[in-house]
């Protein structure tokens, strides 16, 4: 641990909540990011998933919220070490999504508009810990946030919650993605606090 | 090779405290045209106390921080300021270098950022003989290196822009150095100046044109506004005079500002940037 | 091909942001999420001189890196540098793409170069 700087706290509330290792509470949602925010209308928005053998389901923005939603309310772990409990959202989960979709693949990459990445095994996704967010709070998702959809994975760190998310590719073997090549932990559970390669 | 060779200062006026002066500016053991030498030894983070702190403007504050075994500072590097909490929970943030090199003392001018996690702490709750990490000196690329430079410098800042600019004007001071040097200084109100005294003290061979962008001294000849590509020409460098330039600020101002002076006609292979971004806070 | 530094060419000079703030302000005081806003989210590649100093004995802000994708080159220090904690990546301020990426763990340090297809690092002539 460095020198400790006296009275400094940073910003952080003390409710008691249950942290997982190694992170701090916080009740702003601090934006961080790969690269510049990609703006992408609703009305250009889709949403494809592809199966191993090339199969493609895709859902307009429309299609995608006439389906039955939801409104989970999750706690964030960020790689950063911050944690904010009790977020609102709106979304389709991917059991919604994945329903009709013929798969025996068992890893997933999930692409972003700007050509981020993500990887994690597919069965994360699916038994309701998982989906297409389009709301935060009770708005619209605002794009430094991820708008106009993120995925949202909550019980692994938020990294994997693609912001701006396009697509998803059902792949038979894993496959790395943006920061998983560079360096975090290929799973990313905050419980066990695999953050990084070796954790 | 003394580590305190990095500052040029030091060696010049014997301000580095604690280190030997070995030679001349012009020692080519000491320094080559980009003054990159392998290190004598490994950044570290350095254990900085708060000494003083003096107030620059309403929201801003110099802090002057003892760092024993500082290796000195070429003019416009920065530093990475790290907080730990007690409960172990620790951020950074970068800060340019305000001082002339001056041996184991080192200034920050931190400018206070509503809501912000670290610049409150620095500026208002930290008390003296408190303690907080430094990584540094840091940056080779934004920094202006007296002795070798010759060629007219002009300094371009924007608010806290003025920073690591006033870091070269200080060290050109301390030197005794003649290059010519013009800045123009863009703030919103007289009240938002850094260093307002020292500036209108003013030093030889430094023109110094303070930019108004929301209220001017009622006896101001230029009219209160943004920069313009008229005033870089008005107080600027003609760009046949192959100035160094240094351009600092937040994005948005760097940008126009960089802009303008190519636009102007300067070449961009001499204008340096440094832009302050989101974790000034 | 050297850079054309768009964003140092004439042309883009409209920037509607108040050079005489250090960011926008709301109440006379400057607030932590308008920092952000205002500045793009990014910063320079200057900021990559504290984290890269953990890897490398001389500067490399000052290299000149050449864009594996586009070929412009230019020094590290203006590259568009995305914090994302504990992961930086810096981009080509021509095209983009990604030059470097830096992930700091707490006994690893991950460089990732493979966006530049080259350094030239400014050292002292060998005495």
């Amino acid at each position: 641990m460095g020198i400790v700087s006296r009275g400094f706290h940073g910003r952080r509330p003390t409710d008691g909540h249950k942290l997982p290792p190694g992170q701090y509470e916080t009740s702003d949602f601090p934006v961080l990011s790969a690269g510049p925010t990609p703006r992408v209308s609703r009305d250009e928005w889709t949403f494809t998933i592809t199966t191993e053998t090339g199969q493609k389901h895709t859902w307009d923005w429309a299609q995608l919220t006439a389906l039955p939603g939801q409104t989970p309310t999750v706690d964030l772990h960020c790689v950063t070490k911050w944690s904010k409990f009790g977020t609102h959202w709106e979304g389709v989960s991917l059991d919604e999504l994945l329903a009709d979709v013929e798969t025996a693949a068992d890893f997933a990459l999930v692409h972003s508009y700007g050509g981020y990445t993500t990887n994690l095994p597919l069965e994360d996704l699916l038994d309701g810990k998982a989906w297409i967010a389009h709301t935060y709070d009770g708005e619209d998702l605002p794009a430094e946030h991820g708008g106009p959809a993120r995925l949202l994975v909550p019980h692994l760190y938020l990294w994997k919650s693609a912001k701006w998310v396009r697509g998803i590719e059902l792949l038979t073997e894993d496959e790395p993605g943006f920061w998983e090549s560079a360096g975090y932990h290929d799973y990313g559970d905050p419980w066990r606090e695999q953050r990084y390669q070796g954790d | 090779m003394n580590a305190s060779d990095d500052a040029a200062a030091g060696r010049g006026t014997g301000k580095a405290a604690g280190s030997e002066a070995t030679g001349t500016a012009d020692d080519p053991g000491a320094r080559t045209a980009t003054g990159n030498r392998p290190r004598t030894r490994p950044l570290r983070w350095h254990a900085a106390e708060l000494a003083e702190r003096r107030t620059e403007s309403p929201s801003a504050r110099t802090l002057v921080l003892r760092v024993p075994g500082w290796p000195g500072h070429l003019p416009g590097q920065h530093v990475d300021v790290r907080l730990t909490a007690e409960d172990g929970y620790s951020t950074q943030r970068s800060y340019s270098l305000a001082s002339a090199p001056d041996g184991d003392r080192v200034e920050l001018t931190v400018q206070r950022v509503e809501d912000g996690e670290v610049s409150p702490y620095l500026a208002d709750d930290m008390a003296l003989g408190d303690l907080v990490e430094l990584r540094g000196p840091v940056g080779g690329w934004f920094v202006w290196r007296p002795g070798q430079q010759t060629e007219p410098v002009l300094l371009v800042a924007g608010g806290s822009g003025i920073v690591p600019v006033m870091a070269m004007i200080r060290v050109r001071t301390d030197l005794g150095i003649r290059v010519p040097f013009r800045l123009l200084y863009s703030v919103r109100t007289p009240d938002d100046r850094f260093y307002a005294q020292e500036l209108e003290r003013g030093a030889p061979g430094l023109d110094t044109t303070f930019l108004y962008s929301r209220t001017a001294p009622p006896d101001s000849s230029r009219p209160t506004g943004r920069l313009t590509p008229q005033d870089l020409v008005a107080w600027g460098w003609p760009p046949d005079f192959e100035p160094a330039v240094y351009v600092c600020g937040p994005t948005g101002f760097v940008e126009t500002a960089a802009a303008f002076l190519v636009g102007n006609g300067h070449d961009p292979g001499r204008i340096r940037t440094e832009r302050f971004g989101p974790t000034g806070g | 091909m050297t850079r054309t530094p768009h964003h140092l060419d004439s042309t883009s000079a409209n920037s509607p942001v108040s050079p005489g703030s250090a960011s926008a302000r709301r109440d006379g005081v400057i607030h932590e999420d308008e920092v952000h806003y205002e500045n793009g989210g990014y910063e320079d590649g200057n900021a990559l001189a504290g984290p890269l100093s953990e890897i490398f004995a001389v500067d490399v802000t000052a290299a000149v890196a050449r864009c594996a994708h586009c070929g412009s080159t230019g020094p590290v220090a203006m590259l568009h540098v995305y914090p994302g904690g504990p992961g930086w990546t810096a981009r080509c301020p021509d095209c983009t793409h990604v030059v470097l990426r830096l992930v700091r763990g707490p006994q690893t340090a991950w460089l990732d170069m493979h966006g530049a297809v080259s350094l030239a690092i400014p050292l002292p002539s060998p005495s």
